[in-house]
């Protein structure tokens, strides 16, 4: 795909009162049910069409019918739009439009907005018939202007009446026009995208869509003096643009799974959602269990019976499948669990994001019990890690991780478009007679790895168990058994880590400080360190996606640093807190790992806001360290 | 089974199986154990019908019952307390074609296990499960179990069970899902073999109940039932488990029924206090199985795959 005209014409602005920027991040929040996410997903996918770096987060209400006009209920989403690729939602927004004053408080709360926000805020509800709405209006507008907000109201809802009656459906493609006027995007890939997305309604209704996306833009061309140019840079891709839990739902289907056993819990379940509409399609089926439990026993009987299935779950329901997850590393069954983090312990936080469960699947299961655990850091690897573990748990007969977490789960960014392999899919089943001279365990001296038989293999009968037992798979509580077993299955791990490269650092092999990272804060953390590195700050960074067996190498790129810290969404101590001091100090879960790894001083930086790290967040702590730069 | 034809006519089969084909070695059970002759009766089933070996798998939870799969020389799956149901089902979502046997204990099934029981009963998947009644924990050493009989002295209830026990048949016949439902017991072999085959046969979740002798902790539950057969109510009629007559003529009490008559096998089953049934309560083939649903699509080659694969990402396509 060349790069359009157009966008030829958009790289410099001819007039002066267009603001050239290398990024913008806009809002829009309203009450739920008033369309946002659905704008806003577009804004999203025509700035990815025309070349330009997009990440697209919804904000999403704590209820599922919150009344109108509540701070609680603000529901709508959040677009970041760069001139290079973008990784993550940033820090506070620079343009927000909202439909009612009421949805900015929770906003500001969160801290998305700064001093300087342009807020464009629907000002029917100054002339409201209840009085009640009247002061509450006038009184947010002061509040916002004392915050630093620059406010302009506008009339929106009686400018989108005079093209439609339906307000209530029509006003976001309205304000999809606004936005896309003000932000310099490309009308024609603007209606491209409407079409797409109404497209499998009636032509009348992406007509009548078109009209409202007009309108917006005329209104914005007449009434807001607002004008960003964000150049995008040429297409030489294909482009697919989805969330973290589509991508994995994709992947899961790339991979050649046949069965996903599940039990509905947030932020995992709308990855089943996913699936449970197109999975039939490639021959699959989505197993709702009566518990996480049954999700994974149901998904280990197929796994035994060849089909190597995957199980999707979240904290409460990984808790539920420790005992299960413990009998397959014992009696060595590929199988691929999915675990989309949100915070914790106990239900915690349910749709917030959290990296919380890396030591609990490391070892959350009583005695040794050693598996694959890879996390994803990106939505592209979301789609690309299942198929990788599908392998892995057949090459090397063990369950396999994957961490990914709720903000890979919502946030929407365009992917370069996978090229299915037919080497990805699961080879078929093989059901050729089984030498009976070969155990079901013939743990191979060196590497533990031992082919497994399948039902309907003749000769390759075996009684798998969950005790300790022989290479026969006969129960054995004798010494040597216990421990020979042990060792076979610890030796995969090292056979495995033996075939992992040491991970590249980014920035310089050396200088004050490493930080390190896992999941999803990839983007947040090289977009802090890249803003700090241009300060003159001698920081590099490093991102471990192989946690069990831990990547190599490790200890060697420490060493070459003066200082390593973590950056994780996860529960540290404070360095300073009351009672803690450095000697009884609990730190953040990748520090633990790393420290015990590589006998580094290993420091962290981690909070459980919730929230996706921030970029400016992260600069700044680099920055306190190192004594230098702005925070 | 073999033999020569009408037309004298005699085939050859590839493979033939005796019993030694289904012994997985000695049975480590205590002597006098009922799973002892559940296990030969499996066995026997299997090589009356000449079922392939390798095509059979059995899965069990915990407990001295769960013991079973590894005295069986088929597929075996040996799991975790609670929950071989959800392992069973499993395995049939995706190899459909595969024999499967489940052998659970009463506190297996009726208590760790019993959420995944119930649904069980609801996915209606076809194969055997065999509920290995003993009134006991066996393998724990003789804890109150969900059916154990009130009073019954154990380790956790020393001055006898608090309460009394769940009726897994009521139980089961309270649900509308379930497709078949029996009892038998341990001590009449022949009884236990017809029961058990006629649950293989069933399409659908065969559910026997086998009340099971456990010399070593509840060596009394059952004494009076074996004791006095006119305690029992043979169930009789055209879908019965068929009796030789002189089997059949021990039961003094016998009652005919129409195991499709779920009003009568409810009533039958609630008064097991006066008389214990045995036989099937309730059959039904006509409810709905669900690997009918999670095999659908099981054929398609890879080249559907990949092109179904191509086509879905192109919905995401900018
Ligand atoms: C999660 C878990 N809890 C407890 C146990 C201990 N346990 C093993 S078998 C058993 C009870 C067995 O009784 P039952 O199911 O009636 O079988 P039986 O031994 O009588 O055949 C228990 C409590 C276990 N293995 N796993």
């Amino acid at each position: 795909m060349g790069k359009s005209d157009k966008a030829q014409a958009l790289a410099e602005p001819k007039d002066p009162t267009i603001t050239r920027v290398e990024e913008h991040t806009i809002e829009i929040v309203s009450d739920s049910g008033e369309g946002a996410q659905k704008a806003g997903q577009a804004y999203g996918a025509i700035s990815a069409r025309m070349g330009n770096g997009v990440w697209t987060v919804e904000i999403i209400p704590a209820e599922i019918k919150p009344p109108a006009r509540s701070r609680a209920g603000a529901s709508g989403i959040r677009v970041r739009v760069g001139s290079k690729p973008v990784t993550n939602m940033g820090d506070e927004a620079d343009l927000v439009v909202a439909l009612n004053e009421q949805v900015l408080y929770g906003r500001i709360a969160q801290k998305a907005y700064r001093k300087g926000t342009v807020v464009l805020l629907e000002n029917r509800w100054a002339d409201d018939p209840q009085e009640a709405i009247r002061v509450a209006y006038a009184e947010g507008l002061r509040h916002f202007r004392e915050q630093g907000l620059v406010v302009h109201e506008l009339a929106l809802e009686s400018a989108c009446r005079k093209v439609t009656q339906d307000v209530a459906v029509g006003k976001n493609m309205f304000v999809l026009g606004m936005l896309c006027r003000i932000c310099g995007r490309d009308p024609q890939k603007a209606r491209e995208e409407i079409a797409a997305v109404f497209g499998k309604k009636s032509k009348d209704v992406v007509a009548k869509n078109h009209g409202l996306f007009d309108a917006g833009w005329r209104f914005a061309e007449e009434q807001i003096p607002l004008r960003f140019l964000i150049p995008p840079a040429p297409v030489t891709s294909r482009l697919c643009v989805m969330n973290g839990n589509q991508a994995l739902g994709l992947g899961i289907m790339a991979a050649g799974m046949e069965m996903v056993a599940m039990y509905p819990i947030t932020p995992a379940t709308s990855a089943s959602h996913y699936l449970a509409g197109v999975f039939g399609k490639v021959g699959g089926c989505v197993h709702q269990a009566e518990d996480e439990i049954a999700a994974i026993g149901f998904a280990i009987g197929a796994s035994y019976a060849g089909k190597t299935a995957c199980t999707i779950t979240s904290g409460p329901g990984l808790a539920l499948k420790t005992e299960f997850l413990g009998l397959a590393v014992m009696a060595e069954i590929p199988l691929v669990v999915v675990v989309v983090q949100r915070g914790g312990p106990s239900t915690g936080l349910p749709t917030k994001v959290e990296q919380g469960d890396l030591l609990a699947v490391l070892y959350g299961q009583p005695g040794d019990a050693p598996k694959i655990v890879i996390a994803a850091a990106t939505i592209e690897e979301c789609f690309h890690l299942p198929i990788a573990a599908r392998r892995l748990a057949e090459a090397f007969r063990t369950p396999v991780i994957v961490l990914t977490d709720a903000n890979l789960a919502t946030g929407v960014a365009p992917v370069p478009r996978p090229e299915p392999q037919p080497d990805w899919l699961a080879p078929p089943l093989d059901l050729a007679a089984w030498d009976p001279a070969v155990p079901p365990y013939d743990w191979d001296e060196r590497s533990g790895i031992s082919p497994r038989p399948i039902p309907g293999q003749r000769g390759g009968e075996y009684v798998l168990t969950g005790l300790a037992h022989t290479k026969q798979s006969k129960v054995a509580y004798d010494p040597d058994s216990n421990q020979n077993g042990c060792a076979a299955r610890s030796k995969k791990l090292a056979a495995f880590r033996g075939t992992l490269v040491p991970p590249t650092v980014e920035g310089d092999p050396d200088g004050d400080l490493l930080v390190v990272g896992w999941g999803s804060s990839l983007g947040a953390i090289r977009e802090a360190v890249d803003r700090a590195r241009g300060e003159g700050l001698r920081v590099s960074s490093l991102h471990v996606r192989f946690l069990s067996p831990l990547e190599p190498g490790l200890a060697a790129i420490f060493a070459r640093f003066r200082q390593v810290m973590t950056v994780e969404i996860n529960y540290s101590d404070e360095p300073d807190a009351p009672g803690v001091g450095p000697e009884y100090r609990r730190r953040a879960q990748l520090a633990t790992l790393l420290r015990g790894e590589t006998l580094v001083d290993v420091d962290c930086w981690s909070n459980v806001h919730g929230q996706p790290l921030r970029p400016g967040h992260i600069h700044a702590e680099i920055a306190r360290r190192l004594g230098g730069g702005k925070h | 089974m073999f033999g020569l034809k009408d037309d004298w006519s005699y085939d050859m089969p590839e493979r033939y199986f005796t019993l030694e084909d289904y012994e997985g070695g000695v049975a480590r059970w205590c002597p006098g154990c009922g799973d002892l002759a559940v296990l030969t009766a499996v066995q026997k089933i299997l090589r009356d019908a000449q079922q392939v070996p390798e095509n059979t798998v059995c899965v069990s939870g915990i407990g001295c019952s769960s013991r079973f799969p590894h005295y069986m020389k088929t597929y075996g799956f040996h799991g975790l307390h609670g929950r071989p149901l959800p392992v069973a089902c499993g395995v049939k979502s995706r190899r459909p074609e595969l024999d499967v046997w489940v052998a659970t204990g009463d506190g297996d099934c009726c208590s760790i296990g019993a959420g995944h029981w119930l649904h069980a009963i609801r996915y209606n998947m076809d194969m055997v499960v065999m509920l290995f009644d003993n009134n006991v924990y066996g393998l724990t050493k003789k804890q109150t179990s969900p059916t154990s009989p009130l009073g019954l002295k154990t380790n956790t209830h020393p001055q006898g069970a608090w309460l009394p026990p769940l009726d897994p048949l009521v139980a089961m016949l309270g649900f509308t899902n379930s497709s078949f439902v029996a009892q038998t017991v341990d001590w009449n072999p022949a009884h236990l073999q017809a029961t058990l085959h006629a649950a293989w046969q069933h399409k659908g979740l065969g559910f026997v109940r086998i009340l099971q002798r456990c010399p070593t902790y509840t060596d009394s539950v059952f004494e009076e039932l074996q004791k006095d057969p006119s305690r029992l109510l043979l169930l009789t009629g055209a879908k019965q488990p068929a009796l030789a007559a002189g089997v059949a003529r021990i039961f003094v009490n016998q009652r005919d029924h129409d195991s499709l008559d779920l009003g009568a096998a409810r009533s039958i089953a609630s008064s097991a206090h006066e008389r214990v049934p045995i036989g099937v309560l309730f059959q039904d083939e006509s409810r709905p199985r669900y690997e009918d649903f999670t095999t659908v699509g099981l054929g398609m080659t890879p080249e559907q795959k990949l092109a179904a694969l191509e086509r879905e990402l192109d919905r995401f396509a900018v």
